[in-house]
């Protein structure tokens, strides 16, 4: 698409999807109400890790308003819910798999386990039944931390993983790695732990389930980033349905961060249940259930050390991290710390060998899957934490350590499998340091010290890989699933148009993008085109989204059904027009006889489509409808530099953020507002990460000691500085719209930069490594402790 | 949620006699029995609601003291000319409540009875010696607190208002928990008419409690740097997420010693 087409895109285009939000117009699953509905609520279990000896549900089945209440045992012929991505052992053995039970089956494995589904007329008294559910537990010991659970001695959760190792994983050249240590000038290295999350999106997880008896069909509402994959895997993998006897439908759904990608045990019983009572049952997920049940991210910690030469060239970069699954493998939880992570470390340099080694361990917690960045915040946070801390020991300044190491010759191979297509490191940082006004900073210092504030700036030249992915190189790592897109394009007779696509949008605004996308290449107004996602009865197909996939991936595969209905638009007008179809050219919505001004607009081609009295129909089919998938060629490379300024009160700890500059690049724009909403919302998540938010387990008893917003620190507005944002950009050169995607950029660089920032006001104290999160009362001690204190 | 009953009190001696008849639990604005209720932590019968007494709810001046209603809002006292005219450290320290939802609905009367380890209006009533009036008798503000979600109340005692002396200065300072916004540390400072000063802290220990070292050092000079002087003894201070003993202990001194210099100010 050249610039004199560029119609909507690159304008900030007001969402069309706004007015129903802000105005309560939204429709979410738990606006969902049939007749005759029943409430679903389900028991969940008390301990970290036990036997159930016994269930005893006969009062409960007896209480009023009872409907139904089910236990794993009836669950006959119900798969264990299943895991998307297969990851092979340095030995050559496939993962550890266990069986993951829909509801619980002879133990409990995390404290909110399900192991009972109640149904009854009105939620409180399926609550009130559930208390008369008697379980007989043998309480055992429960592991916790990732890497205490690999210990010889730790308690077994799985007989089916011995030690409690679910794989150990590599990635790299370990020989030339070593090698390259051996000759090293100086060698960096750090333990860094990747703090574990809980995700909150707004709208908790919510499901409503119906059984058709005249169609033997099930429609399921549910809060899901994925609905179609969402319905593959219940019926071929778990319930053994026919796929085209269930519908599910993802209506507007209030943010996912990744946690509404996976199949999940209670929407699955419910479908299953929904025959058996032959009755709609709606379930929706309470703030305190969320902590406990929806997936976690995170969770790593990490050992890694940086070979360097004299003048500050990376030789080779060494990592070992402990990656926890939690007690079940959830459906994307195998790639997350493998493929997302490891092949992420190169970062934006030139290291010419790197080796990673990844061992994922069972704990007694809720499970981990992706999480905003999912793996890539994970891998900046190794990488620029070591760039960090080897620039501070060998005495270069930041910006030029990364200098020193950048990739400038594209396309390039990375030594753990990606290919970078483009890229514009030096271009994203000189600004990034021009928003910081870098050059200001050592005054504001010592101003800050007369205050006696510690005051630091701490940088993250970020990269990234999404647009996941072309499928044949996913499933030659392991994924057992295509990762294309579907989209489709419905022009009404009177020229309006519906757009049918496989993303799904939970707070990105593709109704908005992708209709500016569509409007622009048809040449009409932006209301005249409809987004239509997130039900498989209406969407062709879709992978859905996440991993920052939707315009690079989705948006592609819309292009490409544009660019059939475009076609087929010449073909009618040169009927029209009386002209050679390879005459016709289409521009600004109208259809013209090159060189003349004998045209037809998009309008009236529309129509005669589908009023064909002067129409080719012994050539051509009537209607104006056409679909398209698309799979990519290869992951986008969105990057760019996060500069953050700290100052830290040191009487109270507090750390104050003076700034944040982000200069990112994501290839081309469609809407730079909706665009600087997204990087907004990921820094707010990734300071989340780095200043607040912890998830806790005590480490004997695997009770969740974050289990409400009492303990569970969630960014406000208030923790949060008003940010500077700026893009360059370098199109991406794979897919027609130039798209890389910026979903995940803010929660990848900010956390790096801002602990950065934090390090280097600490280390006046004599402070060399912190962890993750910088809270009032860690800093604090850490500052007690100090060396110079 | 378990059923419960609902019954809205028409007068004070109304809802004693309610309080007899069904042993029920007294709702003011609900922002902890509510809450506690929907999560199936409280199962109180019958809830008896004082929000249609409105005379519970007034604000005045009398005498050399503030007189405000039990069942005044957080945020009716946050606005409340009568109090940034008399006591402002009062208006600031409801402003610093919650959020605006809470504050809307939540009451010094409520606050009070449950005596929430970490709630603000202790600090107030303990710091400015405030005498607690109730549908039996008063209770000198010193008396009232017992022990975590702790007072002196009977079963079946309503609190109607709560005098507060005006002070010649005072001011609250509080250290937020990052999770929970309640006080980690919050120090509420005052000097009385009598010239006499109190430091009252929540948020630090089980119950509010005062920190007499530095009260002596405040008497001696009531400077921000006195305040922050002071070593305070850890021993008895909760330790949890949020905080160790130590750290609290020293928060106390330097939320004091910001309290005095917003006082002073």
């Amino acid at each position: 698409m050249g610039a004199n087409d560029a119609g909507f895109i690159g304008q900030s285009v007001k969402r069309k999807e706004d007015a129903r939000f802000l105005t309560g117009a939204g429709q979410y699953t738990d606006d969902v109400t049939m007749a005759n509905q029943t409430h679903a609520y389900f028991l969940r279990s008390p301990h970290a890790h036990a036997k159930i000896r016994a269930i005893d549900t006969s009062k409960a089945k007896a209480a009023p308003g009872v409907v139904a209440v089910y236990t794993g045992a009836d669950l006959e012929g119900v798969n264990g819910l299943p895991c998307g991505w297969l990851i092979t052992s340095v030995d050559g053995t496939p993962m550890k798999e266990p069986p993951h039970h829909v509801l619980a089956k002879g133990k409990v494995r995390h404290v909110g386990d399900q192991l009972a589904l109640v149904i009854a007329e009105t939620i409180e008294q399926a609550k009130d039944a559930a208390e008369l559910i008697d379980v007989d537990y043998e309480v055992l010991p429960a592991a916790v931390n990732p890497a205490d659970a690999l210990k010889p001695g730790a308690p077994q959760i799985h007989d089916e993983a011995p030690g409690n190792k679910c794989y150990t994983w590599a990635i790299g050249d370990k020989a030339a790695v070593d090698a390259a240590f051996a000759t090293a000038a100086h060698v960096t290295k750090i333990d860094i732990v990747n703090n574990r999350l809980i995700p909150n999106a707004i709208e908790p997880r919510a499901a409503v389930a119906a059984y058709d008896r005249a169609g033997e069909a099930y429609t399921l509402y549910v809060t899901s980033q994925n609905p179609h994959v969402e319905r593959l895997l219940m019926t071929a993998f778990v319930l053994g349905l026919p796929e085209h006897k269930v519908r599910v439908i993802a209506p507007d759904v209030g943010g996912g961060f990744g946690s509404k990608i996976y199949l999940y045990a209670e929407e699955t019983a419910m479908v299953w249940a929904s025959k058996r009572v032959n009755r709609p049952i709606k379930w929706v997920c309470e703030r305190s259930e969320s902590f406990l049940s929806d997936a976690h991210g995170r969770d790593h910690v990490t050992h890694a050390e940086l070979a360097l030469d004299k003048d500050g060239k990376f030789l080779a970069l060494r990592v070992h991290t402990i990656a926890a699954m939690g007690a079940y493998l959830s459906t994307f939880a195998s790639c997350i710390p493998t493929i997302l992570y490891a092949t992420l470390l190169a970062g934006q340099y030139t290291t010419p060998v790197i080796y990673c080694e990844v061992t994922a361990s069972f704990t007694n917690t809720a499970p981990v899957d992706a999480y905003r960045g999912a793996g890539r915040p994970e891998a900046t946070y190794v990488v620029e934490r070591i760039v960090h801390q080897a620039a501070a020991e060998m005495g270069i300044a930041q910006d030029d350590l990364r200098r020193r190491n950048f990739i400038r010759s594209f396309p390039y191979q990375t030594p753990v499998a990606l290919l970078y297509d483009t890229g514009g490191y030096d271009a994203t940082l000189d600004e990034a340091m021009k928003m910081a006004d870098v050059n200001g900073f050592p005054a504001r210092k010592a101003e800050a010290a007369k205050r006696g504030k510690l005051r630091g700036i701490g940088y993250a030249t970020y990269i990234e890989a999404c647009g996941i992915a072309p499928s044949n190189i996913a499933g030659a790592l392991g994924a057992r699933a295509g990762l294309f897109e579907a989209g489709e394009v419905r022009v009404h007779p009177t020229g309006s148009v519906t757009v049918f696509t496989g993303s799904h949008s939970h707070g990105q605004g593709h109704e908005t993008t992708f209709a500016q996308v569509v409007a622009t290449v048809l040449g009409i107004p932006v209301d005249n085109v409809d987004v239509v996602h997130g039900d498989t009865g209406r969407v062709l197909f879709g992978m859905g989204t996440y991993g920052s996939r939707s315009l690079a991936v989705g948006g592609t595969a819309i292009m490409k059904a544009l660019d059939k209905i475009v076609a087929k638009g010449k073909k009618i007008a040169a009927h029209l027009l009386e002209a050679a179809e390879g005459d016709i050219e289409f521009k600004d919505g109208k259809f013209t006889v090159a060189g003349t001004d004998r045209s037809k607009t998009f309008g009236e081609v529309a129509l005669t489509a589908y009023v064909p009295h002067n129409y080719p129909l012994d050539k051509l089919e009537p209607g104006l409808n056409e679909t398209a998938f698309y799979d990519p060629t290869n992951f986008t490379f969105p990057a760019g530099t996060h500069i953050c300024e700290v100052e830290i009160d040191p009487d109270t700890g507090v750390v104050h953020i003076a700034s944040f500059s982000a200069c990112d690049d994501f290839g081309n724009i469609i809407n730079p507002m909706i665009v600087e909403g997204q990087v907004h919302g990921g820094v707010c998540q990734g300071i989340g990460q780095a200043l607040l938010e912890n998830c806790v387990y005590d480490k004997d008893s695997g009770q969740l000691l974050t289990g409400s917003y009492m303990d569970y620190a969630m960014p406000r507005a208030g923790d949060v500085p008003s940010f500077k944002v700026a893009t360059k950009v370098t199109p991406c050169t794979h897919n027609p719209l130039g798209a890389k995607g910026c979903g995940e950029a803010g929660a990848i660089g900010a956390p790096a930069a801002l602990m950065n920032a934090v390090l280097d006001a600490m280390a006046e104290a004599g402070i060399k490594h912190f962890d993750m999160p910088a809270t009032p009362h860690r800093v604090w001690q850490a500052l007690q402790a100090a060396p110079s204190a | 949620m378990y059923a419960v009953e609902y019954q809205q009190a028409k007068s004070v001696a109304d809802a004693a006699a309610l309080i007899a008849k069904t042993n029920g639990r007294v709702l003011a604005g609900g922002q902890s029995l509510i809450a506690a209720m929907k999560l199936r932590l409280a199962q109180p019968g019958t809830v008896i609601d004082l929000a249609g007494i409105p005379e519970l709810a007034a604000i005045r001046k009398e005498g050399g003291a503030l007189v405000i209603g039990a069942m005044a809002k957080h945020a009716d006292v946050a606005s409340s000319a009568e109090v940034k005219g008399t006591i402002p450290a009062l208006a600031a320290l409801a402003e610093c409540i919650g959020d605006r939802q809470v504050r809307n609905m939540g009451t010094l009367g409520g606050s009070i009875a449950n005596n929430d380890p970490a709630a603000d209006w202790p600090a107030a009533v303990l710091g400015l010696d405030a005498t607690i009036v109730t549908s039996k008798r008063k209770i000198a503000g010193g008396d009232f607190f017992k022990g975590m979600f702790e007072t002196a109340l009977g079963a079946d005692e309503i609190i109607t208002a709560v005098s507060f002396p005006v002070p010649k200065k005072a001011a609250y300072a509080k250290f937020r928990n990052p999770a929970s916004r309640f006080a980690l540390v919050g120090v509420f400072v005052a000097q009385g008419a009598d010239g006499s000063v109190r430091v009252a802290v929540t948020g630090a220990a089980p119950s509010v409690f005062r920190a007499s070292g530095i009260e002596a050092a405040l008497a001696k000079s009531f400077t921000a740097d006195a305040a922050k002087g002071v070593k305070v003894d850890a021993s008895g201070l909760n330790t949890d997420l949020h905080g160790t003993a130590a750290y609290r202990a020293h928060l106390v001194a330097v939320m004091a010693s910001r309290a005095v210099a917003e006082a002073a100010g």
